[in-house]
């Protein structure tokens, strides 16, 4: 996983509620065994038209957020399904930061993960920052992780909590996995301790 | 035990598979089973393969393709060439990794939602999780099931535990009972139009109340399903002897002594009293009608004899614009009554209504009557279990007889990604869960609502009230 450390860039609008993971990317475009590849299907029916083509109304489609780092949208952004192609798709593309009031819980899990960064802030900031991001590519936001600060094309600088477990793993590229395996001895105990105190508990058998 | 804190169901399961603790509070929290599915796992296996890393319990986990099967004949193979790789990715990998493996040709082979308490793989307290949304489903079996993303899959794949920290506790109390018609969906559709599609978000909802207890294990499959629609992590209800009922006897479930002393263990789960919930929400179970969504989330929903609301009510700008994209997307005008819309497509099957009482109730409306013409009615067993018990017990003659179609096992028309699709426009009365812009096939418009509902809806080509049928 690519580390997150800060990230400066055009932020794209999307003042919508309630943005499904079907939306960031429908479910015909699961077929895939990659990761990569699923960035041109991001928002597939909000960005083409039947035929395929561009939706010119549509922020990704207009020249300066064509590139955009950073996402901003409504509440609840993420809900749904709990695709991890949703931040496969965002991060082909190039999003690194998603900013919202708040997020559904698998997709916010998913983002790190992946190495973007889920940033929770109040529905205001959201919109003042959505007002910024629509002076297009002047308007340059900056996400710094390690001082938990969103910084406005102004120079103001915006607060943001995280939780530091996740700062950690983020900051430095860590793999969960890695992480956990850290601790196999404590797994090891626990599959010990419980084959006995629950022993009616039933295995699938193998093979 | 005196002096220890009353604990809720969730907080039993949660301090019972607490492996450790890291300094902030996130646990290493322990998995008992884990359910696999072809979309969400591939990626998964690779990153196992390319660390080196081992599946670390086989024994704990189980895999079967659901969503790119098609429900016509299985013999003729999957046409589509991506499916199908999906499809053959998957059984390479259960082989590689030794995961065991229901064929798509067995018997027991359908949704991993509806198969996993069945085939009795889903006990009560127990940690359970699949890379789908919809693992809430197996929280009426009394267990902590969640939904996670495929680079958790890995993560339990490698080390049979997943970082978490814990939820916060809701409780939705049902009083009362629900009135004559009205079912399991129709109460999980009201209660998600209460708390609305993110009020559950950082929660586990326990459902308890008279009503909640009065439904049987398929009613409660229905509700913990679509938990996760309202934004929680997970739906629990607590087991009782209607759980141990329905669990004795299942292939993968403690056999003779064992399941006595796993039910002794049961019964102690259920939520202590006085437990703290940090949200409380009641519901009267009376004062629900059949429910059918109007728009494209599930928290827009209607009692069947409502009429479709103004946007121009919302205060909020952003809320607004929403429903009033929802309106147009449905192709619907404001004020509109629900129970005369003519329909194209009824769908029946899915991890939400697609068990044997989902089918004998479908059946109960269908019997005697035809479907309307012009409307396509599917009906998709979840399992070839359910299938197979719907023969027997004459349903799907009943149902052919009345021109549905009766197809093969699988999600299918839940989310298209099998054949069987909307077309744009087209306009569906179903028993799934999701009713996003485009989920059942691009351009599609779906209408969430009970089997009786659909049922009613397929034989008299509109929304209907299923109570006007008699
Ligand atoms: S039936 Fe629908 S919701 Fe259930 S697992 Fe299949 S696709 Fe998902």
């Amino acid at each position: 996983m690519d580390k997150f450390t800060t990230t400066t860039g055009v932020a794209a609008p999307l003042p919508l509620a309630n943005i499904d993971t079907d939306k960031i990317i429908p479910a015909r475009f699961l077929k895939t065994i990659k990761r990569t590849g699923l960035g041109v299907h991001l928002f597939d029916t909000l960005r083409y038209d039947a035929e395929g083509k561009e939706r010119p109304d549509f922020v990704l489609n207009q020249a300066p957020y064509r590139k955009a780092e950073i996402l901003i949208a409504h509440e609840n952004f993420g809900c749904g399904s709990s695709r991890e192609h949703a931040p496969w798709a965002l991060l082909d593309f190039g999003i690194r930061c998603v900013i919202a009031p708040d997020f559904a819980d698998i997709f916010h899990n998913n983002c790190f993960k992946n190495g973007i960064l889920p940033v929770r802030l109040p529905r205001a900031v959201c919109d003042q920052l959505m007002e910024d991001s629509r002076l297009g590519g002047n308007s340059r936001v900056t996400v710094d992780l390690a001082r938990q600060v969103v910084i406005r094309p102004s120079g103001e600088e915006i607060h943001f909590e995280i939780d530091p477990f996740r700062k950690h793993l983020l900051l430095n590229g860590l793999d969960d996995i890695g992480q956990t395996l850290q601790h196999v001895k404590k797994i090891d105990e626990y599959e010990t301790k419980r084959s006995e105190s629950q022993s009616w508990l039933p295995s699938i058998p193998v093979g | 035990m005196s002096g220890t804190k009353p604990r809720t169901l969730f907080d039993k399961i949660w301090d019972s598979h607490v492996v450790d603790q890291m300094g902030d509070g996130t646990c290493i929290l322990y998995i008992d089973r884990h359910l696999v599915h072809e979309v969400t796992s591939p990626q998964a296996f690779e990153g196992l393969r390319l660390a080196g890393r081992k599946l670390r319990r086989p024994d704990a986990t189980i895999a079967v393709a659901d969503h790119n099967i098609p429900t016509t004949d299985r013999r003729l193979g999957i046409k589509e060439e991506d499916s199908r790789i999906q499809v053959e990715t998957l059984e390479k990998n259960v082989v590689e990794f030794g995961v065991p493996y229901i064929p798509i040709m067995d018997d027991r082979q359908g949704i991993v939602h509806i198969i996993g308490p069945e085939l009795g793989i889903s006990l009560p307290g127990m940690t359970i999780v699949c890379g789908d949304s919809h693992t809430s489903t197996h929280g009426a079996m009394g267990a902590l099931a969640f939904g996670i993303g495929t680079s958790e899959v890995e993560h339990v794949m490698a080390t049979q535990s997943l970082l978490q920290s814990p939820a916060k506790n809701m409780l939705v109390q049902v009083n009362g009972k629900l009135g004559l018609g009205v079912t399991a969906k129709d109460l999980v559709l009201a209660i998600i139009g209460k708390i609305g599609t993110a009020g559950g978000t950082g929660h586990v909802i326990e459902y308890a109340g008279e009503a909640i207890r009065d439904l049987d294990m398929a009613g409660r499959m229905t509700v913990c399903n679509m938990t996760i629609e309202g934004g929680a992590r997970a739906g629990l209800i607590a087991p009782d002897q209607k759980t141990f009922d329905y669990i004795k006897g299942r292939q993968y479930a403690p056999q003779g002594e064992a399941f006595d002393r796993a039910v002794a263990y049961w019964r102690t789960l259920p939520s202590d009293p006085g437990a703290h919930y940090d949200t409380v929400v009641e519901i009267d179970a009376a004062g629900i009608a059949p429910q059918v969504t109007w728009g494209t989330n599930p928290e827009a929903v209607i009692a069947i004899t409502g009429t479709v609301p103004d946007p121009a009510a919302e205060p909020d700008e952003g809320k607004r614009a929403q429903l009033a994209r929802m309106v147009e997307y449905m192709g619907l005008t404001v004020g509109q009554r629900l129970d005369t819309l003519p329909i194209d497509v009824v769908f029946i099957g899915s991890c939400t209504n697609g068990r044997i009482e989902d089918i004998r109730a479908a059946a109960a409306v269908a019997k005697g009557r035809k479907v309307a013409p012009g409307v396509q009615a599917l009906v998709v067993p979840g399992s070839g279990l359910v299938k197979k018990q719907a023969e027997q017990e004459g349903l799907a003659q009943i149902l052919l007889d009345a021109g549905f179609e009766w197809r093969e096992p699988c999600c299918s028309m839940c989310l298209g990604m099998n054949p069987d699709k909307l077309t744009p426009g087209q306009r569906c009365a179903s028993t799934s869960n999701r009713n996003f812009e485009g989920r059942q096939g691009p351009g599609g418009r779906t209408h969430l609502c009970s089997p009786a509902m659909a049922a009613a809806a397929a034989v008299t080509g509109r929304l209907t009230d299923v109570r006007q049928l008699g």
